[in-house]
């Protein structure tokens, strides 16, 4: 039988790649979708609000596993087939990272002081100057930190992709020690390489919380 | 659209979907309790301990979270078997969860920890309050009634990471869904309603961790904020 060597490690260094780009697809799609939730939740209209409300609570409700599962499945229902797995892997991550990004956001927003709102009120800016000239520049700063964290989570959360037949590190792992099966060596070689995506991220995160000086909450 | 939707061909499942329901439950509750010990103890040896025992932990707690749960389910449950030792899967994700949800407590409560103000501890000496005393008193329940709230968001957010067991095949709630949608091929339905068991077990979870909450900070109760 064929033992752990460098041909694994290169196979696992792919899955590595594919874990990274599905990781951007999730932090670019669902910081869209996040960012347009956020709005929601913080406009003055309590109808927006409370469908924004709502779909973080079913996001943040359910785990992820499920959401996959169900846009797995559902893509199905509605008619398309052969769907590929990165896109229903990606669309499921979209949403997990929206809703959590979008109840990040938010509590950025506001907690921007009320003041500063009712100066950009006074010098007669309307609803979306104050918004983008005035709130969201100071959000920002206040974002980065916690958005930057965020991001450890995304990556470590795309090893359940392999649910939906995506190959990324967790799943190539899984593969080989179908083969192989010597778990220990390899499922250690692929924390390691988690280790080695994610712990950047963190160090960057504890950083920026530092030189921005945001205080945690 | 020409799907069909039939949510009568799960009834007959019911008794396993409670059944799941229930291990899911008790395994967040066992992985809840033990994580909260064990991340409190790291998170004191992490504040007071000595440098060994400060360093041991930091990595600790940098290697967890900053790796998946899904690998480190793996290298529990199938590690410990190339050990030599025979353990179940309800047991190995038991172990997983507390290990995992340990490193996040020991940050949570070192937080807590360093929000304790100085002058307490000098207040709690001039009280004459032995070593003891002031650190149960004085210092770890104050801090864990602070981050009481951070507490209650993890332990939901472990409750819905439960789900990941099912892929050493812990016969918990996603287990029992993958299962059952393979018996009836209504995967969109099982995935449905077990989504919403989820959906009302973290808000279940939430109004236990408040009661609990009410009981046990008596004073936040009376005061109505935290200290």
């Amino acid at each position: 039988m064929q033992s752990f060597g460098l041909a694994h490690v290169e196979f696992l260094a792919w899955a590595a790649l594919w874990t990274v780009g599905l990781s951007a697809i999730a932090f670019v799609g669902g910081g869209l979708l996040g960012f347009a939730v956020a709005l929601l939740r913080v406009s003055a209209n309590p109808a927006a609000r409370l469908a924004a409300i709502v779909y973080i609570q079913i996001v943040q409700g359910t785990p992820l596993l499920i959401l996959l599962f169900l846009i797995y499945f559902g893509v199905a229902v509605i008619g398309f087939t052969g769907v590929p797995a990165i896109l229903a892997a990606g669309a499921g991550l979209t949403i997990y990272a929206s809703g959590f990004l979008a109840e990040i956001w938010r509590g950025c927003i506001q907690s921007v002081p009320k003041t500063q709102w009712e100066a950009a009120e006074c010098l007669a800016l309307t609803r979306w100057q104050r918004m983008t000239r005035v709130i969201l520049p100071q959000a920002l700063r206040i974002a980065t930190p916690p958005t930057v964290g965020f991001l450890v989570q995304i990556v470590k959360n795309t090893s359940l992709a392999s649910v939906v037949g995506f190959v990324e590190l967790a799943q190539a792992g899984k593969l080989i020690n179908n083969s192989i099966f010597e778990p220990f060596t390899i499922f250690v070689t692929v924390a390691v390489f988690y280790f080695a995506l994610c712990f950047p991220l963190s160090t960057w995160s504890r950083s920026l919380e530092r030189t921005l000086n945001v205080s945690r909450r | 659209m020409t799907y069909q939707f039939d949510f009568a061909a799960l009834l007959p499942y019911w008794p396993e979907f409670v059944h799941g329901l229930w291990l899911t439950l008790q395994l967040s509750a066992m992985a809840t309790v033990l994580g909260f010990i064990v991340g409190t103890l790291c998170a004191i040896g992490r504040a007071d301990g000595p440098p060994a025992v400060k360093w041991a932990v930091a990595a600790y707690v940098e290697v967890i979270r900053n790796t998946p749960l899904l690998v480190q389910i793996f290298l529990v449950y199938f590690g410990i078997a190339t050990l030599g030792f025979r353990i179940g899967a309800n047991t190995a994700a038991v172990a997983a969860l507390v290990v995992n949800v340990g490193a996040y407590t020991c940050e949570i409560v070192r937080a807590g920890l360093e929000s304790v103000h100085k002058a307490q501890l000098e207040a709690a000496d001039c009280l004459g309050l032995s070593r003891v005393q002031t650190y149960w008193h004085v210092v770890l329940r104050p801090a864990v009634e602070r981050v009481y709230p951070a507490l209650t968001s993890q332990y939901v957010l472990l409750m819905l990471a439960s789900s990941i067991t099912s892929q050493i095949s812990a016969e918990e709630l996603t287990a029992v869904a993958n299962r059952v949608q393979s018996d009836t091929f209504r995967s969109f339905e099982t995935y449905i309603v077990v989504g919403l068991l989820y959906l009302l077990l973290s808000f279940v979870v939430r109004i236990a961790f408040w009661l609990v909450g009410l009981g046990v900070f008596v004073r936040r109760r009376k005061l109505g904020t935290a200290l």
